[in-house]
């Protein structure tokens, strides 16, 4: 069937592949993405996975933008269907005018038409059962066969394809001619019964620059290699599990020892996150770089530590790839929502230093970044990444490395500074007054800077003691340490519109390229917004001027409580009424549509006319 | 409160090779209950590392959360410690190993603390084969909690103010020998003259090498009808022998009667003699020690000694082939990869 009005478009399109988990389709789906990168273009793709080893329909989300936006857009022009069990859903998920690629070997059930989108059959099991004998090859190539067919129908370019596969198969050159055959037969098919391109397809372009193509878990895990990390101790929980195995990956390459063959790193797979962060924080003690990643369920557990890490000032890398919740529910669904627990781990009063990043590149520069951190502050360092930025290959700068840098060890006590020294060395002494101490490793001297570290029931010099006061007086220490902290850590990035306005969104981690796009089209409509991208917690001074200076502040988050709103009202002391929160928490990324149509609602409602720069200063007394 | 003790020396105390008095060992004076078994214990680890004239900032001091991980701040002052979360030793203690394979790990923990609230921990510890002295001891309450009972007390069992234990006992030694622990060894805070040459041995020893002390609660679990009191354990103790201990650089000169005894050459040359009370026991056999703790336990005996060891164990770094340089001790210069590697790794990415 074949609607009168399709939709028309050039290099903007959101298409979504419906497949069964497990059968393959992730190579042939991440192909797809990569021809339409190399063809210069800007792609966003997105793994929507079960949590199921096989069987259960997952689905590959794939936005292409000329514009450059990456952000998930909603909507879908093209579904390629290949999972029967989800097609009547599927079917109802196209835009008016899309279209409906599908598997036409067995008749479809004509109830499930619709006469707003074209249906487009390809016979991918006749063709495989024509082709091949054996059931693993059908089920393989069926996949590059409709790879092969979309290469025909929205015009990539057949030779990018057949580049990605070459590349793919590095060292297994057998493979190459089958999968570029498999691919002509895709091809074939669809030029021969098609009107070829449809109205939706592909041109090249030089859109990219030197961007690359990377998720951010392995950014993380190279940025743990680059930053020094020699240990590892971590227990599986999705969506943090790529972010150790990249680590591992790079460390096998880049972390043997020309001389011996060791390992210049440990990795142990621990027996729980109780034990994982426990390892972290005993080869922290002991004077190494070390770290582990977890998702929600994980942070709970790791709680207790985290509260004896910040007491016992003990350096403390944790990476948080956040999902949606407890292990049964949505695991594998993306959310923001471990801000307050991560923030506020553990028992008495404690606060945590969290930094988030918002693209692979600044995975591994923050991950990276994270050791200098918590080695200069002697405390818990929580990255706070999520499923959509850590397993979906997101676009991103290059990476790249200052070879001149140096990893900042922090406030260490050597042997001879302990020989030199006159006064007895004090563990917790605030020696520079910006309440963090100095520290010693343990074995660094016979007979001076030896303490023992516990808790909190201890003095300056870690001697035990439960006097109030001393109690009291390291409290105190820990708070000015916390203000240091503000100085450490990375600014946020500030983008004013060109006159300036009134109204001001806040954002951070993966909700910030949907809100760049979302402002975009506000600005378009004419309404001018300027933003302010948070980067870490404790906030600094810019981020509390930037809510002052704006009328309308909007805090825009993936989660139902606004946690990142109560961290900004409790810690900057703003009045709620000031932070108007723009929340998504279904599991799937936010969209720019969404947040757009939230802040719209909100002015149309609140009849707010946007003010110039000038005048909302004007007002801000009036706050 | 803790108090540093007097530091006057005698000027004819007895020094070490490294030329350290017992002083150079000694820790901060104890808080415990008076005639607390832990205090023994920390005396015997005191004894046991002056005599092998090991620096004492050599040593990672490594506890968990009870009366007897508070100990290490009483003994090994010189040496840095950590009174990490209750029952979490074992993973500090991996971090920290990890982080450093040159020094040497003493964990000190408690019943409560590895056969409750730390069993997942201890056994991973175990079965990782971490290169690492750990100390139980053992009491069958929880003291610093006032006396509850621990999964270690016998059925029947009571402590001063309890009902009679109705729970079958964890044995930590038969536990940990089940899960592959390469030194397994049970004593009694009593008897130092066979605590101390264990304690140097399970030092020596490259792997797990576990220690079960029974060490009397005098304040909750000493008085009739506890199996873990004094007067039980000294009537119903039996060894599996006498342990002598030679370090490498000493030689034997003790001849023993064959067939009653046992000899183990360890990795650094060091060797452990056994001079066996019982020679159903084979100290290479899981299964004999198995089997005899259980014998002992049927004759309502307590089985102390040297249990087990296996001289040639592979501990953790040698499993996992970690670098021979402590990883803490690399600089930039072996970690760093650089940014040319990073430009080809970026152009992989396209
Ligand atoms: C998470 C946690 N739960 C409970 C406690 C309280 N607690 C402190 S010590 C202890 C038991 C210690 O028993 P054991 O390890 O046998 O040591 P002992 O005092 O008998 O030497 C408990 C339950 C704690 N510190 N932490
Ligand atoms: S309560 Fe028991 S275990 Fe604790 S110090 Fe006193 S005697 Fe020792
Ligand atoms: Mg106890």
């Amino acid at each position: 069937m074949t609607a009168t009005n399709t939709i028309t478009s050039v290099n903007d399109l959101v298409i979504k592949f419906a497949n069964v988990n497990g059968s393959g389709s992730a190579s042939a789906n991440n192909m797809f993405a990569k021809a339409v990168f190399r063809m210069g273009l800007s792609v966003s793709p997105k793994n929507i996975f079960p949590s199921n080893i096989q069987g259960l329909p997952t689905w590959y989300e794939v936005r292409v933008s000329d514009k450059g936006y990456i952000g998930r857009r909603g909507g879908i022009d093209i579904m390629v269907c290949v999972n029967p069990q989800s097609m009547a859903k599927d079917i109802q998920e196209v835009s008016p005018g899309g279209f409906f690629i599908y598997d036409n070997t067995k008749p479809m059930d004509l109830r499930l038409l619709r006469n707003d989108i074209t249906f487009i059959g390809l016979p991918l099991m006749r063709i495989c059962l024509d082709e091949y004998n054996d059931d693993r090859q059908r089920q393989l190539f069926k996949n590059v066969i409709y790879v092969g067919a979309l290469a025909a129908l929205i015009n990539i370019e057949f030779d990018v394809l057949t580049g990605l596969i070459a590349d793919q198969f590095e060292g297994k050159e057998k493979l190459i001619a089958p999968n570029i055959h498999a691919m002509e037969l895709g091809f074939q098919y669809a030029q021969k019964h098609y009107q070829c391109p449809l109205s939706i397809s592909l041109q090249r372009r030089d859109n990219l620059g030197d961007k690359i193509l990377m998720d951010g878990n392995t950014a993380c895990g190279l940025g743990a290699v680059y930053g020094g990390a020699t240990m590892a101790g971590w227990y599986p929980i999705t969506p943090s599990t790529s972010v150790v195995e990249g680590y591992e990956k790079y460390c096998k390459r880049l972390r043997i020892d020309p001389g011996t063959g060791k390992n210049n790193y440990a990795i142990i797979q621990a027996e729980d996150e109780l034990a994982a962060i426990g390892m972290v924080i005993g080869a922290s003690w002991n004077g190494a770089r070390a770290f582990t990643a977890t998702s929600g369920p994980g942070i709970s557990l790791m709680s207790e530590f985290l509260g004896l890490a910040y007491f016992a000032e003990i350096p403390t890398v944790l990476i948080d790839v956040q999902r949606a919740g407890p292990s049964t529910g949505m695991p594998t669904r993306t959310q923001q929502s471990d801000i307050t627990a991560c923030a506020y781990a553990s028992h008495g009063d404690t606060k945590h230093v969290l930094v988030f990043p918002s693209t692979p590149k600044e995975c591994f520069d923050m991950t990276a970044e994270a050791f200098d951190l918590a080695e200069q502050l002697q405390t818990p360092i929580i990255m706070l990444t999520d499923l959509d930025l850590g397993m979906n290959d997101t676009m991103s700068d290059p990476l790249d490395w200052d070879d001149s840098r140096q990893y900042k060890r922090g406030k260490v006590f050597t042997a001879e500074d302990l020989e030199s020294m006159s006064e007895r060395f004090g563990r917790y002494v605030d020696v520079d007054g910006d309440g963090i101490p100095y520290r010693t490793y343990p074995g660094t001297h016979p007979t001076k800077g030896s303490f023992f570290t516990r808790g909190t029931s201890r003095d300056e010099y870690a001697v035990y003691t439960e006097d109030g006061s001393e109690y009291e007086k390291n409290m105190q220490r820990l708070l000015k340490k916390w203000e240091t902290a503000k100085k450490y850590v990375p600014a946020p990035e500030i983008i004013i519109a060109e006159k300036g306005s009134s109204i001001g969104v806040l954002h951070f981690g993966t909700s910030t390229d949907a809100t760049m796009e979302a402002i975009d089209y506000l600005t378009r409509d004419g309404l001018a917004v300027d933003s302010c991208r948070i980067r870490a917690f404790p906030f600094n001074q810019e981020i509390e001027d930037f809510i002052d200076s704006h009328r309308t502040v909007f805090v825009v988050e993936q989660n139902r409580d606004a946690q990142m709103r109560s961290l900004l009202v409790n810690d900057c002391e703003i009045n709620p009424k000031h932070l108007i929160p723009v929340l998504n928490y279904d599991g799937m990324p936010i969209t720019a549509s969404f947040i757009q149509g939230k802040i719209v609602d909100y002015m149309d409602r609140a009849k707010v006319t946007p003010l110039r720069k000038d005048s909302a200063n004007d007002n801000t007394a009036n706050l | 409160m803790s108090y540093l003790k007097p530091s006057f020396r005698h000027p004819d105390l007895p020094v070490n090779d490294l030329g350290y008095t017992k002083k150079n060992y000694e820790g901060a004076i104890s808080t415990l209950c008076a005639g607390c078994g832990h205090d023994s214990i920390s005396s015997a680890i005191t004894q046991a590392i002056f005599e092998l004239s090991i620096a004492p900032h050599n040593i990672a001091k490594m506890s968990g959360i009870g009366c007897s991980s508070k100990t290490p701040t009483y003994f090994l002052g010189n040496s840095h410690g950590f009174n990490s979360v209750h029952g979490r030793m074992p993973s500090v203690a991996t971090g920290a190993n990890m982080a450093n394979r040159d020094m040497i790990y003493v964990g000190v923990s408690g019943d409560g603390d590895t056969a409750s609230i730390g069993m997942g921990q201890f056994t991973h510890a175990v079965r990782r084969n971490v290169n690492m002295m750990y100390i139980v001891e053992n009491n069958g309450c929880y003291g610093l909690t006032k006396g509850q009972d621990s999964a270690t007390s016998d059925v029947g069992s009571k402590s001063k103010k309890g009902d009679p234990n109705p729970f079958e006992p964890i044995d930590l030694a038969s536990i940990a020998l089940q899960l592959g622990a390469t030194f397994v060894a049970r004593s009694f805070s009593g008897d130092k003259e066979q605590l101390i040459p264990l304690i140097k041995a399970a030092i020596a020893h490259q792997g797990f090498a576990f220690i079960d002390v029974v060490s009397p609660c005098v304040t909750f679990n000493n008085n009739p009808g506890s199996t873990k009191g004094y007067e039980y354990v000294r009537d119903h103790l039996a060894a599996t022998g006498t342990v002598d201990f030679v370090p490498m650089k000493d030689e034997i000169t003790t001849s023993y009667e064959a067939g009653t005894s046992q000899e183990v050459t360890l990795h650094d040359g060091s060797v452990v003699h056994l001079h066996k009370a019982d020679s159903r026991l084979d100290i290479h056999s899981r299964r004999s020690a198995l089997a005899l703790i259980k014998d002992y336990k049927a004759n309502d005996q307590l089985l102390t000694g040297l249990l087990y060891m296996d001289p040639d164990s592979q501990e953790l770094h040698e499993t996992i082939q970690s670098s021979n340089k402590p990883l803490r001790a690399l600089t930039e210069l072996d970690l760093c990869p650089g940014n040319k590697v990073l430009t080809s790794i970026n152009a992989s990415l396209r």
